[in-house]
């Protein structure tokens, strides 16, 4: 079974658009994972039915027993984050500023604080209109460790791309360098990079691909709406090429795109004599990189 | 008045709205705009300027010292990421995990987890007309953009307090690092498309605002893609709408150059006119 991430540095330059158009190509042969976790989009296109639902905990928080404070602030002055403040002749966590560290934990000499676990959000495993499964998930309002989930959400498609005998697992990632994308990459066998002809998405790519030679994984590149700004996709192509990186498309601007989302569906199907071919191009060329 | 720039979804154009708007507020109003995307910082695309400073960003994590270790097993108990493990007589440290919280370090008994310097980053100010521009920049490979974020703030806390903006471009997403980046503010103003992915990723960011109790309006970006839907969503939860930016496929190809845009685009000076009127009006 095979791995495929898509990321792409910089955000809204097409990656759940490539997503569902190659999964669509692909049907019964691939598990997808929406690993976007705080900006889960796929589920809009994919109609998914869940068949499972998880809570996901992870990670800690501290508390404050009012009845057990003292007041005497020791937590509060060993606190690094600024998450422990003065009130009513006690002390108070608050829940944004809390990393849940335990520090404070340990050092209250009268044991007032605990550090119950944190609902970090749902994972689910769906069946879906495109004959494959989708694992996807929803991040908590204002909860921590996105990468953890992100980590989940890629272990239950993985073991279910397995056990369900596929051969493709393909994963939407998160925009950025940080820590959900890098949880994304680990364990990926290609990176699919989806970007676009602008200075800033030229610089992010730049950034990008020096995160993934850390891992050393073999990557493609798509040039999106490449026809904005012939010039920059030429200087893309040329740097792809130099950096051993292979540039399985360029795709024109077309609003295609918008009218598919708009409608619920993927690209391939708003206008499927236009893009099949195209993205089973893309499929085919994926398939043989090693 | 600190104004932090945030989107659910990634490509909605918050730079585009912060370089625009921070520039045109520096025409009349002491104004300085920080890049908290420390992951992709990308306003200093469409800004030169001269240097006025450049700090190197660090942060602490411990290192151990393995003459003074007595290897107790404190420290593997003590810390809750996994940053620190006992492989037989040995303790590693795993500073990509690590928060910073110096429990290993102020906990162990025999001192043998000194605290130690760490590149995070970078963070360098730049001064573009009367335009004060903060890039802060994470080092390839680090996992926290948070940390980072905060030093950044604290930089405009000490440089700008009196200035009369501070603008904010934030992350994308609802996660940490995008919570770090508008905590702090005022206000903010979220930035979308009217699409279904626009929709749903600002509904997200909406929950998140009001999950942080911050007063913030919505700007609609490329509005004549997708349908009016987003319209009303903010009419049904009763949501400011601050302005709306047409679509245009010539505005996506001055952008993709890195041009300032609101000085030969009418449509977008005319929504940035209503979005600083609405800013006066709060403050």
């Amino acid at each position: 079974m095979k791995e495929i991430v898509c990321i792409s540095g910089k955000g809204g330059t097409g990656k759940s658009s490539v997503v569902s158009a190659l999964a669509w190509i692909a049907k019964e042969n691939l598990v997808v994972a929406d690993c976007d976790v705080d900006a889960a989009d796929l589920h809009l296109i994919f109609s998914p039915e869940a068949k499972l639902s998880e809570d996901f905990y992870s990670g800690v928080k501290a508390v404050i027993d009012p009845a057990k404070c003292t007041g005497c602030g020791l937590c509060a002055e060993k606190c690094r984050f600024d998450a422990i403040n003065p009130k009513d002749g006690v002390y108070e966590v608050s829940a944004l500023d809390c990393e849940g560290c335990g520090f404070c934990y340990h050092i209250c000499p009268t044991e007032a604080i605990s550090l119950p676990q944190q609902l970090v959000g749902q994972c689910y495993t769906s069946d879906t209109r495109f004959k494959c499964s989708l694992v996807h998930a929803k991040l908590g309002i204002g909860a921590d460790n996105s990468g953890k989930l992100v980590a989940k959400v890629k272990n239950e498609a993985k073991a279910l791309a397995r056990k369900e005998g596929k051969d493709f697992l393909l994963v939407d990632g998160s925009p950025g360098i940080g820590c959900p994308v890098i949880s994304s990459l680990s364990g990926a066998d290609i990176v699919l990079m989806v970007t676009e002809p602008s200075l800033s998405a030229q610089s992010d790519l730049a950034r990008l691909w020096e995160l993934i030679q850390k891992f050393q994984i073999p990557a493609a590149c798509i040039i999106n709406k490449a026809d904005i700004n012939p010039e920059i996709s030429q200087t893309i192509s040329s740097w792809l090429k130099q950096e051993g990186i292979r540039h399985l498309a360029d795709l024109p601007y077309s609003s295609d795109f918008q009218i598919a989302i708009t409608n619920g569906q993927s690209v391939t199907e708003q206008n499927n004599a236009k893009w099949q071919p195209i993205f089973f191009n893309i499929w085919e060329s994926l398939k043989e990189i090693q | 008045m600190r104004i932090a720039i945030a989107s659910g979804k990634g490509g909605t154009g918050k730079t585009t709205l912060a370089v625009n708007l921070a520039l045109k507020l520096a025409e009349n109003h002491s104004t300085a705009l920080m890049d908290l995307d420390v992951e992709e910082p990308n306003s200093g695309i469409f800004l030169s300027g001269k240097d006025i400073k450049s700090q190197k960003a660090v942060r602490m994590v411990p290192q151990w010292d393995q003459k003074s270790c007595s290897l107790c097993g404190k420290c593997p108990a003590h810390c809750r990421y996994n940053a620190v493990i006992r492989l037989g007589d040995y303790i590693m440290v795993l500073p990509e995990l690590c928060h910073s919280c110096y429990a290993c370090s102020e906990l162990c008994p025999d001192n043998a987890l000194p605290m130690q310097e760490q590149s995070l980053g970078n963070i360098r100010h730049l001064r573009s007309g009367n335009l004060d521009f903060v890039e802060s920049r994470l080092d390839i490979g680090l996992e926290q953009a948070s940390p980072l974020i905060g030093q950044a703030l604290n930089y405009a806390d000490a440089h700008f307090a009196n200035h009369e903006y501070q603008i904010l471009d934030s992350p994308p997403g609802t996660s940490c690092a995008m919570i770090s980046a508008t905590k702090t503010a005022d206000f903010a103003i979220l930035i979308s498309e009217p699409t279904p992915f626009g929709l749903y990723d600002l509904s997200l960011a909406v929950e998140t605002m009001r999950h942080l109790g911050k007063p913030f309006g919505v700007v609609v970006n490329r509005w004549g893609v997708g349908n009016s839907d987003i319209l009303d969503y903010l009419e049904r939860e009763k949501i400011t709408l601050l302005a709306k930016i047409p679509h245009s496929r010539e505005i996506a190809k001055s952008y993709s150059k890195g041009e300032v845009l609101y000085r030969s685009y009418r449509e977008i000076d005319e929504a940035l006119s209503k979005i600083i009127g609405h800013l006066e009006d709060i403050s």
